[in-house]
């Protein structure tokens, strides 16, 4: 086959469009949208750390920071929002074995979180609103250096991805819990118990074991769902309250933005942001391993009863660890600095620990197994876990946080390499092992790019948040700027290392545009001509 | 007190033998598991066994470093130490307000830094002249922000603040700002 005819329909011309349901179509959008918005997030990457290196004559100051604002949440939010939502809204009613309860509701998930995303992204791009992620009261209300219009339109587009997380928590539970027409009524009560954990939980204090209605992959995304949704309430509420300072100082209002307590706000979006940092991420990661674990092995979980008890403990967690942000402000009380700072935060060395252990055991216990794409991904991502986890215990720490809180080694070996490595090469695998469901059938063209893509993402992804690491023990600050060049060495090779990554995304996006060809490419845009219930029923 | 310096080596070289354990340990079971043999269940004991060292080790981290690290028991008490020094120092559009042009304190002496922000949210932190960094801490407006510290040598320091506070914030340094003199020098 010619490389024209390949690239237009794809190896061997074997991927039909048209014959994808809406589920799967569904799917692939948001994979598409997730992967352009991945390819957004480097190329920024790189671009900010050449500023790093030295500053770039098309790229102004105020231009950087707003790079520096937007960067994580097009990562967060358009990109791994994205590409989880599809994979989990396909995921549920494929392993609970009914349809999704609403294909429309999954559409305007897509569209408001690919929307919104484009909408707080070209703000920051045209206005350079640029408060950062963490909005420190009261910068995001300090209208003497930013745009009070940019800064609307870029809260907008949050409040869109947030209603977009929320139509996905919505579609998530009623697919759980809802009867498809003409099926034998569904336990709602029930399957709503065992996808919270409530049933394990029961089961812990009586004789006779109520059985799980809901496989574990699910009851992982049931939980992380309810921290997407305490998630979205929070942002969504800070939003509002960012917009009623930004509308009053367009009509000629100044409210009083000491009003708001700084630390008691800094509290506040901080428990909200570590739902997704320490809840719906780890949880949502720990339960795509169980599944991918048990998909590449064909075997049970190793210790299902005690992975479900640890979906649970680790929600619990995840609502009660955010104090360790705020070790280095001496305002915030020594108890909470300890016991939810430090101890309740050492729990995700255990719960993540107990995920790591009972993936590596269920693929154990079915060797010898082939070295498969799921597989290397797979260990990529346990790998990056194993990394960045430690790293964010020891600065979780009094002791420590005084000299490391700010500086680049909690962006680096901690965040970078939890993100990059850890959950990038969970999804990764994710999308390996799925790819055949969701194109039925389609050959990847290329096994060596796909090895070039494996190689290339995980020595970029550990090198970059090495040389970061580095950088941050000798002093450099995250979230600043140094235009004499302090760092330039450690920069320079971990812009070598995102060079790496850049070459190993656009070697993946390049080996999965010629699998399924330019035109699959648009006709998974284009309206599905079977519907999922039809399939379900013929099979 | 200990330099923070002493302490980062420290933390370096344990988290760097730890990468290189995982590493191996990862790239071995990637070898063993596809390699020749026969899949076995893992034992229920080595389970457990390794949720207790997990368990031990998250817990004993806290308390090795509360007993080894100086600076952590003092911050969390440091009302029931008496400052040899103190210095406030306000912080107002993007500008550290100084009690006067330099900060002079003798060896051994506990300081207690006062920072105030009358606006954002400020980081002030204290950096070596090799630009690494000996501490910091958050200055969030409306609340005390005070810092205890015992220099165990002579230096000169670069205060720079150390949290984000918008692009402005970027030029918030006051090179060798801080002086750090014998202990027997009157000042």
């Amino acid at each position: 086959m010619s490389f024209i005819k390949t690239f237009m329909n794809g190896e061997e011309g074997l991927f039909k469009s048209e014959t994808l349901t809406p589920m799967q179509k569904l799917t692939l959008r948001f994979v598409v949208v997730g992967l352009i918005y991945f390819g957004f997030v480097v190329i920024e990457g790189m671009l900010m750390r050449l500023y790093e290196v030295k500053p770039l004559p098309f790229i102004t100051e105020p231009q950087f920071f707003a790079i520096l604002t937007a960067h994580p949440l097009v990562g967060i939010f358009g990109s791994t929002y994205s590409i989880v939502f599809g994979a989990f809204l396909f995921l549920v009613p494929f392993l609970m074995k009914k349809p999704l309860w609403s294909i429309k509701l999954g559409n305007w998930t897509l569209i408001l979180v690919a929307v919104g995303t484009f909408i707080f992204w070209f703000a920051g791009f045209v206005s350079h609103y640029a408060p950062l992620y963490t909005l420190y009261w009261p910068l995001p209300a300090d209208f003497t250096q930013f745009s009070v219009w940019g800064g609307t339109f870029f809260i907008v587009g949050i409040a869109l991805v947030m209603v977009g997380s929320a139509f996905f928590v919505i579609n998530i539970f009623k697919t759980i819990t809802y009867t498809p027409d003409g099926w034998e009524k569904q336990p709602s009560k029930a399957l709503l118990a065992s996808a919270l954990g409530i049933t394990g939980f029961r089961n812990l204090f009586t004789k006779n074991k109520e059985e799980h209605l809901v496989p574990l992959p699910v009851a992982a995304v049931a939980r992380g769902s309810v921290d997407v949704a305490l998630n979205t309430a929070i942002i969504l509420f800070t939003g509002v309250l960012i917009l009623v300072f930004m509308v009053a100082a367009i009509m000629g209002f100044d409210l009083k933005s000491t009003a708001i307590d700084a630390l008691l706000y800094k509290n506040w979006f901080w428990w909200g942001l570590d739902l997704i940092a320490d809840g719906l991420v780890l949880i949502f990661v720990a339960g795509t391993w169980y599944l991918l674990a048990m998909m590449i092995s064909g075997k049970p979980l190793f210790m299902q009863n005690i992975a479900r008890a640890a979906l649970l403990v680790e929600l619990v967690v995840s609502w009660t660890v955010w104090s360790h942000h705020l070790l280095s402000d001496q305002a915030q009380p020594a108890y909470l600095k300890v016991l939810s700072g430090e101890m309740v935060t050492a729990f995700e060395l255990i719960t993540q620990g107990l995920a790591f252990f009972i993936t590596l055991a269920t693929l154990w216990s079915a060797r010898p197994l082939k070295m498969t794409n799921p597989l290397k991904f797979l260990l990529g991502g346990l790998l990056g876990f194993a990394l960045a986890v430690p790293a964010g215990i020891m600065q979780a720490d009094v002791g420590l946080n005084r000299i490391l809180h700010n500086t680049q080694w909690i962006v680096g070996p901690h965040v970078h390499v939890a993100i990059l490595v850890g959950l990038t090469m969970t999804l990764y695998s994710a999308i390996y092992i799925l790819f055949p469901l969701l194109t039925n059938g389609a050959k990847l063209y290329s096994q060596k790019l796909a090895n070039i893509h494996f190689w290339c993402h995980l020595i970029g992804g550990i090198g970059m948040g090495a040389f970061m690491g580095m950088a941050g023990l000798n002093g450099m600050l995250r979230r600043s700027l140094y235009i004499n060049g302090e760092f330039n060495t450690y920069m320079i090779l971990a812009a070598l290392s995102g060079t790496l990554l850049l070459i190993g995304f656009l070697v993946f996006f390049y080996n999965i545009v010629m699998s399924v060809g330019i035109k699959g490419v648009i006709g998974i845009f284009t309206p599905a001509k079977i519907k999922t219930k039809e399939l379900i029923a013929s099979n | 007190m200990v330099d923070s310096k002493v302490v980062l080596t420290g933390q370096t070289l344990a988290y760097t033998f730890y990468c290189i354990v995982i590493i191996l340990l990862v790239a071995w079971f990637a070898i063993k598991v596809t390699g020749k043999g026969k899949g076995l269940a893992v034992k229920p004991a080595i389970f457990y066994t390794f949720v207790g060292f997990l368990t031990v080790l998250g817990v004993s981290l806290h308390l090795i470093t509360f007993n080894t690290i100086p600076w952590a028991e003092m911050d969390l008490n440091r009302s029931d130490y008496k400052p040899d020094k103190t210095f406030v120092i306000k912080v107002k559009d993007h500008q550290f307000i100084m009690p006067s042009e330099k900060l002079v304190i003798n060896v051994n002496d506990k300081v207690l830094f006062d920072v105030q922000s009358e606006d954002l949210t400020y980081g002030f932190g204290l950096f070596r002249n090799d630009n690494s960094m000996m501490f910091q801490m958050q200055v969030v407006p409306g609340h005390r922000n005070d810092l205890l510290w015992q220099f165990d040598r002579e230096g000169v320091y670069t205060i720079r603040s150390t949290e984000y506070s918008g692009p402005k914030g970027v030029f918030m340094i006051l090179k060798d700002a801080v002086k750090v003199i014998p202990a027997n020098t009157t000042n």
